[in-house]
């Protein structure tokens, strides 16, 4: 079940000029670094959500958990756990991180846990077909929001600095290279990884205009200056028509949550021999 | 036959449960069974709170309505458990906090003297106890030496000075020289996981499975454990399928509350095959309900939890040694079918004091999970002629393992076919069947004193030894189904044969196990209920079925 090239037989379902597929081959081709460096691709390990991103564990050639919608960040953390050995990627849609499991996304970046999370944040609902979602623009109309969305958006990149992220970075499916660039240091941060990245969806919400008109890769910013990053961070709210930064905003090198877990040596001794030993301190 | 019942009161915070243990531990020195049960409101500080501990020389597991001795740390203790209390209780109390008859000890005092702490006064009132009850001081001596290993000398010279407060009222003879260990049901859970081969715990505190948590946590020290305190109930689930897909045999703790949250992790392990065992307390419901109180209203509830249909096993054992043994067997099973399984304990069972019958202990084998093939033709879901495909875990060289919540096709890639969506449901219908004669197997439905008895009490979970306790006064028989899903119809009918009248004893109003019964088409003639969250005492349970009967 594992192809050379990393990509199933399965049927691809996405729309065309979907921005899925950059981020697909971005992934992919990131993945091919990493196994180009010796770390064995058996080691790598994707979690998806539910929505058009998910299906990448279909497409993608690789150990794939394809869990339920907005958990992937507790599924991610769970096999870490189990096995630091492992490189564990969670693609997530921004209904997914963002709604439904934003307790998890903050936890995940509050607990450092050793994983990437790359968001397919085309701040639309796409395989249900169109509503709003928590980066969708105030006013967006969607099939839920005909009168248009109630609520502005909430800033991902600022949620994440303020919740300890310790790699912070934004990038756009209408730029392979950076993408693959990106996800690529992303894969290498020891800690947890964040990448926002601005897909267009080319059914319900194609601003592939606004992305190209206001976006701009980050120069001379210094990632690891935490101020100089919120500032940047706060440049563009998901909303208004400011320009749009792609690049690392912030890392930071932290000891990541399962490191903090004491690791037993295998124990020759069986559990009744403990449980015996255990039994005898409560008579 | 002795049978002594010791009221231990005070405010939260005083450290009733562990003076009640400490009590337990004199009576299983003096060779007596015993069992503790432990009251509390839902609040830290200041609430009412009490112990019953009880001894007596056959195997218990349920409380006495007539306590023969109360130790009042509180005036409350004196005022609300009158109608607990036998006609000529002893009752001892500290005489800096209470007014009333019996005899005082000067516990602020004694404190004082020895410039102890607060929470020292338990050993005062047990040496006060011990002299009261004629129990020998080298006793006291021994159970503090063992129970309180950090600073025994300043706690035996409290003892002693209690001990020497009181006068001797009524003697508790010693009648064995066998000790028992004194385990909580939540301790015998957790052991029975660790001897299954449990490599990680995650759980969200929730009563009455939070001591699990804790004591698992502590474990973590001398087991190779890992024990993850999450977010919520949903991450607790989710976190412990990540373990689980990565080859932990994990286990997740909670009550109804978390349960709800965690359902469609529940379904997720089913569908995707992630096997997970769940040990669910069950307390007094609907919704928040009383915390700290217990109930049997969540049978259904996990027979029914998660969206679609896969199989489930489902466990409710009845006193510490079957917690142990069918937590192990859960968890190996749970692994070999590759399904949920569901421990279902409640607050009486989980916060409940046994004396550990070791014998009992006897965990029988449930054999090795299927061996895989090659790992270069590994599909996840493959198709076996018992529906349990091979089970491997990442990494695995030349292998990508999928597992997937979408209906999927053996390699684990979504499918929308309706051929194969078919053949995957038949998987799981045939491993349905495959885990039916796993528990075939193994004794489900155990019976006691069923000797020519026409009438029979049918129970589930911890109201086991009240019901046992009591039907042996009666001349009744009990049965008990240990497993409940899959439902061992064939054993259940084979115990029942011959009953004339059944009698159904459920701590819930539905009568979730008689409806179940009736399902499988045995009759159930009448159904004894408990409303108010309390756990039947000896009592109340024999006035209920002689109203009945």
């Amino acid at each position: 079940m594992q192809e050379k090239n990393l990509i199933t037989g399965a049927q691809n379902t996405w729309c065309p000029g979907c921005g899925n597929f950059t981020i697909q081959f971005a992934l992919r081709n990131a993945i091919r670094g990493l196994v180009s460096e010796g770390v064995p691709l058996e080691n790598i390990v994707l979690v998806t959500g539910i929505g058009c991103h998910a299906k990448m564990s279909d497409y993608l050639g690789i150990n794939s958990f394809y869990s339920i919608h907005g958990r992937t960040i507790p599924v991610a953390t769970g096999i870490k756990l189990a096995n630091p050995e492992l490189t564990v990627i969670c693609c997530a849609g921004d209904g997914d991180a963002y709604a439904e499991g934003l307790d998890h996304l903050i936890f995940g970046a509050k607990r450092n846990t050793d994983i990437t999370v790359v968001i397919h944040n085309n701040r639309v609902y796409g395989l249900t077909t169109g509503q709003y979602t928590p980066t969708s623009p105030f006013g967006f109309r969607g099939k839920s929001t005909p009168q248009g969305a109630p609520e502005e958006p909430f800033n991902p990149l600022t949620l994440m600095l303020a919740s300890g992220a310790g790699f912070v970075a934004r990038s756009t499916s209408r730029k392979m290279p950076h993408l693959t660039g990106i996800i690529g240091q992303a894969l290498r941060h020891k800690g947890f990884s964040f990448v926002d990245v601005l897909q267009i969806c080319a059914s319900y919400f194609n601003v592939s205009e606004l992305y190209d008109r206001q976006g701009y890769e980050l120069s001379g910013h210094d990632p690891s200056d935490f101020t100089a990053a919120c500032r940047k961070a706060e440049e563009w709210d998901y909303n208004t028509d400011s320009p749009i930064a792609f690049g690392l905003f912030y890392q930071e090198a932290k000891p990541c949550f399962e490191e903090r877990f004491s690791r037993h040596p295998v124990s020759n001794v069986h559990p009744e021999e403990q449980i015996r030993a255990f039994l005898e301190k409560k008579r | 036959m002795y049978d002594i019942s010791v009221l231990t009161g005070g405010r939260a915070g005083d450290g009733i449960n562990s003076a009640g243990l400490l009590i337990a531990h004199l009576f299983n020195q003096m060779g007596y069974q015993t069992y503790l049960y432990f009251d509390y409101p839902s609040l830290i500080k200041g609430g009412h709170n009490f112990t019953i501990t009880r001894a007596a020389e056959q195997k218990i597991g349920a409380h006495r309505d007539q306590c023969d001795y109360l130790l009042a740390l509180s005036q409350d203790s004196v005022d609300l458990h009158r109608h607990l209390l036998s006609d000529n209780a002893v009752i001892l109390f500290d005489s800096g906090r209470v007014h009333g008859q019996g005899q005082g000890i000067p516990v602020e005092a004694i404190l004082k003297a020895e410039q102890a702490p607060t929470v020292m006064g338990n050993s005062c009132i047990i040496g006060a106890f011990a002299k009261a009850s004629g129990i020998p001081f080298d006793v006291v001596e021994t159970v503090i030496r063992r129970q309180i290993p950090k600073v025994p000398e300043k706690n035996l010279a409290i003892a002693r000075k209690g001990y020497e407060a009181v006068l001797e009222e009524r003697v508790i003879p010693r009648v064995g020289t066998t000790c028992c260990p004194l385990v909580n049901g939540n301790e015998a859970i957790g052991l029975g996981l660790l001897h299954g081969g449990l490599d990680a715990y995650v759980a969200y505190p929730m009563t009455p499975t939070s001591n699990l948590l804790h004591f698992l946590a502590g474990a973590a020290r001398d087991f190779p454990l890992t024990v993850v305190h999450p977010e919520n109930e949903i991450a607790v689930m989710l976190m412990a399928l990540g373990l689980s897909y990565a080859g932990k045999k994990t286990a997740v703790g909670t009550s109804g509350g978390g349960f709800c949250l965690m359902t469609e992790g529940f379904s997720l392990a089913g569908g995707a095959e992630v096997p997970i065992v769940v040990v669910m307390g069950q307390r007094t419901g609907p919704s928040t309900g009383l915390p700290t109180y217990t109930g049997q209203t969540d049978l259904r509830f996990v027979l029914h939890a998660g969206q679609g249909e896969f199989p489930r096993i489902v466990v409710a054992p009845g006193s510490s040694e079957q917690a142990y043994v069918w937590s192990s067997i859960a968890l190996s099973l749970a692994w070999k079918c590759q399904v949920p399984a569901v421990i279902l304990a409640d607050k009486t069972l989980c916060e409940g004091t046994y004396s550990l019958d070791e014998k009992a202990m006897i965990v029988p084998g449930t054999g090795d999970p299927a061996k895989p093939g090659s790992s270069r033709s590994y599909r996840r879901y493959e198709m076996t002629e018992n529906g349990i495909s091979p089970l491997q875990f990442p990494p695995l060289r030349d292998a990508a393992i999928k597992v997937n919540s979408y209906a999927h096709d053996e390699d684990g890639i979504t499918t929308e076919k309706a051929d194969i969506v078919r053949l995957m449901t038949e998987k799981r219908k045939r491993k349905a069947q495959a885990l039916k004669g796993e528990i075939d197997l193994l004794e489900c439905v155990k019976t006691y004193g069923m000797g020519g008895a026409r009438t029979a009490l049918l129970c589930w979970g911890s109201t086991l030894l009240v019901c046992t306790e009591v039907a042996r006064r009666y001349g009744f028989g009990v049965i008990q189904p240990i497993v409940l899903s899959p439902f061992p119809e064939e054993q259940l009918k084979a115990a029942v044969a011959g009953v004339r009248i059944l009698i159904a004893v459920e701590e819930n109003a539905d009568g979730q196990l008689t409806l179940l019964c009736r399902q499988h088409g045995i009759a159930v003639d009448i159904h004894v209920d408990k409303l108010d969250g309390r756990p039947f005492s000896v009592e109340e349970l024999g006035a209920r079925l002689k109203e009945v009967s």
